[in-house]
């Protein structure tokens, strides 16, 4: 059929299953704008600023696991945009953003909103396309859905000029992508599993280094039961929380920076690293010749530029984490779980000798306090978003993660801002649960618009600020290794933010007990409302333990020994 | 940490399309690795081009350029030359009043001949391997050369 550009890309949206666009018109932009109006195949999502479409796109795409889609315009529309493209590519996340252009007879003379959008977008993105002729654009779009979600997923940026929107020309989707250039590779190579698999075998001491990848390729159902069947020891990086469930025996924990003692002890002292979709990010690592120094490398990767990139792979298996580990999975014969008791015991003691805690405190909550609060009460019922610092990595250490997919934060790029969005892309995907966004009094404020998104579509995110009056992390490394030096990091001025809520037609509450929070997350949760909670928490706590920046993984701080009676 | 940094040659077919060139240079700068020199021309008879990269890098530096350059969508093929033969040619401008017979003769040895001449100059143009070139343009650095290009190698495995 004849139609035009804009046209096309509402009918591939159809045809590709989306069901949520995230977006913001404007000029470029207005012809696609124009069929969306007509059109009642998606619903669209006004936010109120286009990297929190990006955002939204991207926490939609986390808690589904489907290719998530945001709309901008040209100029400052896709220049705010591109922190979210850059989040989705660190992160991996599955996205298709299309960006309208100005008209090709102005491309390259600074015309009204014009910005080199895929020379900006080339470094942060799998792929991009400048679609110069609508008759390119049904392959063009067909190919970027295909790219963003195969192999290692990302982001596929398509920028659109105006009058190609307008231009009319046929449209055909039934076609297969044929990319004679990019063929991910899928199934691994039988005789580097069988490899691996006898390595594991000889291994006294083996551990499971779980990453994002085994959330992206889906594979948590079988990780699973490849660690059950072992009996060996995972540790997970912060991208994989809930890959294992929290209460499974043989999760030692998160690693890396901010990771539990026993598990960066258990990393430093394994003899063999079973790396499943884990990129040895140096969050992770810390100082990269002492990190696992006496072990041997497995490493399962769809992308083989992740492999022996930091951390030389002594059997490195490219290929699809489902496929390989269904695979390995069937020689797990050899495999004896008993052989590993006494691994599991040293692993055990180095938890008792330091567990994961903290120490309470009567007069104030303490932020951690209110992490496990909520896993308490809402447990497997919440999906839970973060913006990024201190009350990320406290809800990465204490919230009792049980699915995969239940948990959505910014890993590699670290984005302040990123929470609030992204937990209005995870309403929108699982309506469900409840979308909790753990946030900071920083970070809330940079995505903070978005309330009026959420009041208007009635997407009752529950953002709870764990409000210290400090930029915390930052504050943190000041203390800690700037001689208290807090520079620029102080937040004692702030808006009410009970107010603030309550402004954009939502609702707040501020609390300083306990009893006061549990009756707030309550009522928030009945109330089905945007809100936010401001829990008035310790203003000096740290994140411990921590391995300070470039230190060696088993060198941590430990949070300090209460005296005891 | 201090692994040897080595020349090194890539060749690099990708599809001939827009801003693929932009795709494959900015993975260079992006991560701080340096291009001495570069070539590219369509492969006759077909969609793609073919690239020769000539580059500087420890083994582990090498191996993630490849791996960075195969990841880039358009690419087909990613070849780290060891066993090739490569060329290049340089093209050399000389006032008219040089000695024109020592260097025609020199040119003959490196593989050139005088192409062009005019009231005031000649070009002259030799081919040869690219430690040869460097060798033929330090001779003739007595000869007064206004003007000298090179194209940059190109290689093809053996």
């Amino acid at each position: 059929m004849q139609i035009s550009g804009a046209q096309m890309v509402i009918e591939a949206f159809i045809a590709e299953g989306v069901d949520t666009v995230f977006g913001y018109p404007g000029g470029a932009i207005m012809n696609v704008y124009d069929e969306i109006y007509k059109q009642d195949g998606f619903k669209h999502i006004l936010n109120r600023h286009e990297q929190a479409s990006v955002h939204a796109a991207e926490g939609y795409a986390k808690a589904s696991g489907k290719v998530g889609v945001a709309m901008i315009t040209s100029g400052p529309g896709f220049t705010n945009a591109v922190t979210g493209l850059a989040d989705a590519y660190m992160d991996s996340v599955p996205m298709v953003v299309v960006s309208g252009q100005v008209p090709m007879s102005l491309i390259g003379t600074d015309g009204f909103q014009e910005i080199d959008a895929i020379g900006i977008s080339r470094p942060c993105t799998k792929h991009n396309y400048l679609v110069t002729d609508a008759a390119d654009l049904p392959r063009i779009l067909k190919e970027a859905f295909y790219i963003a979600r195969s192999g290692r997923p990302g982001p596929v940026h398509v920028d659109i000029p105006k009058d190609v929107t307008a231009q009319i020309a046929e449209f055909n989707y039934d076609m297969d992508v044929n990319l004679e250039t990019y063929k991910p590779h899928v199934k691994g190579n039988p005789r580097q599993i069988k490899k691996a698999m006898e390595a594991i075998a000889k291994a006294k001491r083996p551990l499971f280094y779980l990453g994002g990848g085994v959330i992206n390729s889906g594979a948590s159902k079988e990780v699973r039961e490849l660690i059950q069947k072992t009996g060996i020891p995972a540790v997970e990086t912060l991208m994989a929380r809930g890959v294992l469930s929290y209460d499974d025996e043989l999760l030692v924990g998160m690693l890396g920076m901010h990771g539990s003692y026993s598990s960066n002890m258990a990393m430093s002292e394994t003899d063999l690293v079973i790396g499943l979709g884990a990129r040895f990010d140096d969050r992770v690592t810390g100082k990269l010749s002492e990190f696992a120094k006496n072990a041997d490398v497995i490493h399962v990767d769809i992308d083989p530029a992740s492999i022996s990139k930091l951390v030389n792979a002594d059997y490195p298996i490219v290929g699809d984490l489902k496929n390989v580990v269904t695979d390995m999975l069937k020689q797990t014969d050899k495999i004896e779980s008993e052989n590993y008791e006494s691994w599991r015991e040293t692993i055990n003691n180095f938890a008792e000798l330091h567990p994961l805690t903290f120490h309470e405190d009567s007069e104030r909550i303490k932020p951690q306090w209110v992490i496990k609060r909520v896993g308490e009460l809402l447990g497997d019922s919440a999906n839970i978003s973060t913006d990024v610092g201190q009350h990320q990595m406290w809800a990465a250490q204490f919230y009792p993660f049980s699915r995969p997919n239940q948990w959505i934060t910014s890993g590699g790029l670290g984005t302040m801002g990123f929470g609030f969005p992204a937990a209005i892309g995870v309403k929108a995907a699982a309506p469900e649960k409840t979308s909790i966004n753990f946030t900071g009094d920083g970070s809330i404020l940079m995505n903070v618009q978005e309330l009026m998104t959420a009041v208007e579509k009635k997407i009752p995110v529950i953002n709870i600020i764990l409000n210290n009056n400090f930029l915390g992390m930052v504050r943190q490394w000041q203390t800690l290794f700037y001689d208290k030096r807090h520079s620029e990091t102080d937040l004692s001025v702030q808006p009410d933010f009970v107010k603030l809520s309550e402004a954009f037609g939502g609702i707040g509450y501020r609390v300083k007990t306990k009893e006061e929070f549990d009756a707030a997350l309550k009522d928030a949760v009945e109330k089905n409302v945007v809100a936010f909670i401001e829990v008035i928490v310790e203003r000096f706590e740290n994140v411990m333990p921590m391995v300070p920046s470039g230190g060696s993984l088993f060198n941590m701080m430990l949070l300090e020994k209460k005296e005891t009676k | 940490m201090t692994e040897s940094s080595e020349r090194r040659v890539v060749s690099v077919i990708v599809v001939n399309e827009a801003s693929v060139l932009s795709r494959i240079t900015n993975l260079f700068s992006g991560r701080g690795y340096n291009i001495t020199s570069l070539t590219v021309a369509p492969i006759p008879d077909s969609k793609y081009s073919r690239l020769t990269i000539v580059t500087a890098g420890s083994v582990r530096v090498i191996e993630q350029i490849t791996k960075q350059l195969h990841k880039l969508i358009p690419v087909l093929r990613v070849y780290e030359h060891t066993d090739m033969v490569e060329k290049e040619m340089a093209l050399v401008k000389f006032p008219v009043t040089e000695n024109l017979t020592d260097i025609d003769s020199l040119c003959h040895a490196y593989n050139g001949k005088i192409v062009d001449s005019s009231e005031n100059v000649i070009i002259a143009m030799v081919a040869d391997e690219p430690h040869r070139v460097d060798n033929f343009l330090s001779v003739i650095k007595r000869y007064n050369p206004k003007e000298i290009v090179r194209s940059g190698a190109v290689a093809l495995e053996r």
